[in-house]
């Protein structure tokens, strides 16, 4: 289980997070949403190693890791992808999953890569092709494999359906809630509110750096807060 | 065969060079291969000649055992350079290690012990043909079997995306350390061989043209090829004596070659091999 209690993030004068507590719990998917530069990546940045906090503490199964470097806390068994796709672009598709691997003692065999590659939905991509080249949404399914590669405990999904055409995004919605049924804790960023409906079993809206409302995706639409700060018309694709 | 001997007997000389350069493109294109423009191969070069120059001058060491010293003090010599320049990338870090360049440079013109400006003489010129081409060898074994390793694909995944590798659990220091420590044991490796086959040493061997030599050499080859490391050094090392009637425009000949390269294969000529007018750009391989 991953826990934040009470983290805050500064960037100089700006409270980026402020107060922040969450939990994400194995085979569960938690929605977090909210507007632009509501602290949504920074959270995940947060709990990645990648932005210090200003006072709080994140822990994974009990354990603080909020204090070790980013490179351990992803050999904790943290995982992500990001906003903007970050693929080893002039690598192949193979060498990619085995960047996921990194932290495992032996090498991924075939029938693992096969297996990824089944569970990110791009089974019969080219391994040998180069991962720039693919198109968008092959690249952000890579990008689920190579986090899978990592066997992680917690898997960090940062818009995952950004570029996605409605079809595409479908097909995630049944990529992510595999991924849960298969023991993981995900946290999903998104701005797609069917996808979000679809796919996640909680929500935490986070607006200035704040939480303003968690619950289920129907209970958070229904929030008048939540409407009047982010959601709008948007809240009938939650309800 | 009296003919290769010939041939040999005139060339040794450069036949010798080609090996001790190749050791030193080696050395760069490890670092590069870590996307570290860390540009003080010469330097490190220096530092382990003249320590096995001391050793065998002064204190009659056998050439393996003044080899393996001039090697071991590179490598800590790199390490610990790589503390103060953690933080620094590109033509930032290049200029911060050629600057270590220089002051190293500076203070091997003012020592007593390395012969000042007008440098050391005499050193026994036991790094014969056999013993550099063997070494020469152990690298590039050494270095394949490098590549075979997952220190090659975190090397790779940080010359890609530091950012990205650490999020996969790689440690980006300790790769940038390991690889600049390396390149700095090759480098030492370089320097060693070059004293004990030059018979004499100054500091201005080890300056900052040392330095750009080593460089355009890796471009040329290819910036990420340990293969075109030393097609490029082999080749630039040739070059001036088969266009010798052009020796007073050396640099301007070196500068053409060099622009030719990278306007018309930035992969170097290595890449050469495998291009094709419109063909797809391949992957980066490694073994995976």
């Amino acid at each position: 289980m991953l826990a934040l209690e009470h983290v805050s993030v500064r960037y100089g004068g700006v409270d980026a997070l402020k107060d922040v507590t969450l939990t994400v719990v194995p085979s569960h998917v938690v929605g977090l949403i909210g507007p632009n530069g509501a602290g949504k990546t920074t959270l995940v940045n947060a709990t990645t190693g990648l932005a210090p906090l200003a006072t709080g503490q994140i822990s994974l199964d009990g354990a603080r890791i909020n204090s070790l470097p980013p490179h351990l806390i992803a050999r904790t068994g943290i995982a992500r992808t990001y906003q903007n796709i970050r693929l080893f672009g002039a690598l192949d598709v193979r060498a990619n999953l085995a960047a996921g691997a990194y932290a495992r003692k032996t090498r991924l065999t075939n029938d693992e890569i096969a297996a990824l590659l089944e569970r990110a939905g791009i089974p019969g991509i080219d391994l040998d092709a180069r991962a720039g080249a693919l198109p968008y949404g092959d690249q952000r399914r890579l990008e689920i494999a190579r986090a899978l590669a990592a066997s992680p405990k917690v898997l960090m999904l940062d818009e995952p359906a950004a570029g996605m055409n409605p079809s595409e995004t479908s097909r995630l919605v049944e990529t992510i809630r595999a991924i849960a049924a298969s023991g993981i804790a995900v946290l999903l960023i998104e701005h797609d509110m069917p996808l979000v409906r679809a796919a996640c079993d909680s929500v935490v809206v986070l607006n200035f750096g704040e939480v303003i409302a968690r619950g289920t995706p129907s209970e958070v639409a229904r929030d008048p807060v939540v409407v009047e700060a982010y959601l709008g018309s948007g809240a009938e694709a939650l309800a | 065969m009296q003919t290769l001997l010939d041939f040999y007997a005139k060339h040794s000389r450069l036949i010798d060079q080609i090996g001790v350069n190749a050791i030193l493109a080696l050395s760069l294109s490890v670092s590069l291969q870590a996307g570290q423009l860390a540009l003080a191969q010469a330097a490190f070069m220096g530092i382990a000649a003249y320590v096995s120059a001391i050793l065998a001058l002064n204190y009659h060491w056998p050439l393996l055992a003044t080899i393996v010293a001039a090697v071991l003090v590179s490598t800590v010599v790199a390490a610990l350079l790589a503390y103060p320049v953690r933080r620094l990338r590109g033509v930032f870090l290049a200029i911060a290690t050629i600057g270590f360049g220089e002051i190293v440079r500076v203070i091997a013109n003012n020592l007593k012990i390395t012969g000042g400006a007008e440098g050391m003489s005499g050193i026994p010129n036991d790094a014969t043909t056999p013993v550099i081409y063997g070494s020469l060898a152990v690298v590039a074994i050494a270095l394949w079997l490098l590549s075979r390793t997952k220190f090659a694909l975190a090397v790779a995944l940080v010359r890609e995306d530091e950012y990205a590798a650490r999020g996969v659990g790689i440690d980006v220091g300790a790769i940038r350390t390991l690889s600049l420590a390396l390149g700095g044991a090759i480098a030492g490796l370089g320097g060693a061989l070059y004293a004990h086959a030059s018979f004499f040493i100054t500091p201005n061997d080890f300056g900052f043209a040392r330095m750009e030599q080593i460089l355009v050499w890796c471009v040329v080859g290819g910036v990420t090829s340990p293969v075109g490391a030393v097609i490029g050094s082999t080749a630039l090392s040739i070059l001036p004596e088969a266009i010798r009637f052009l020796a007073d425009y050396r640099e301007v000949s070196n500068g053409i070659i060099l622009l030719v390269v990278i306007l018309f294969a930035p992969g170097g000529l290595a890449s050469l091999w495998k291009w094709r007018r419109g063909a797809p750009r391949d992957p980066v391989r490694v073994h995976a």
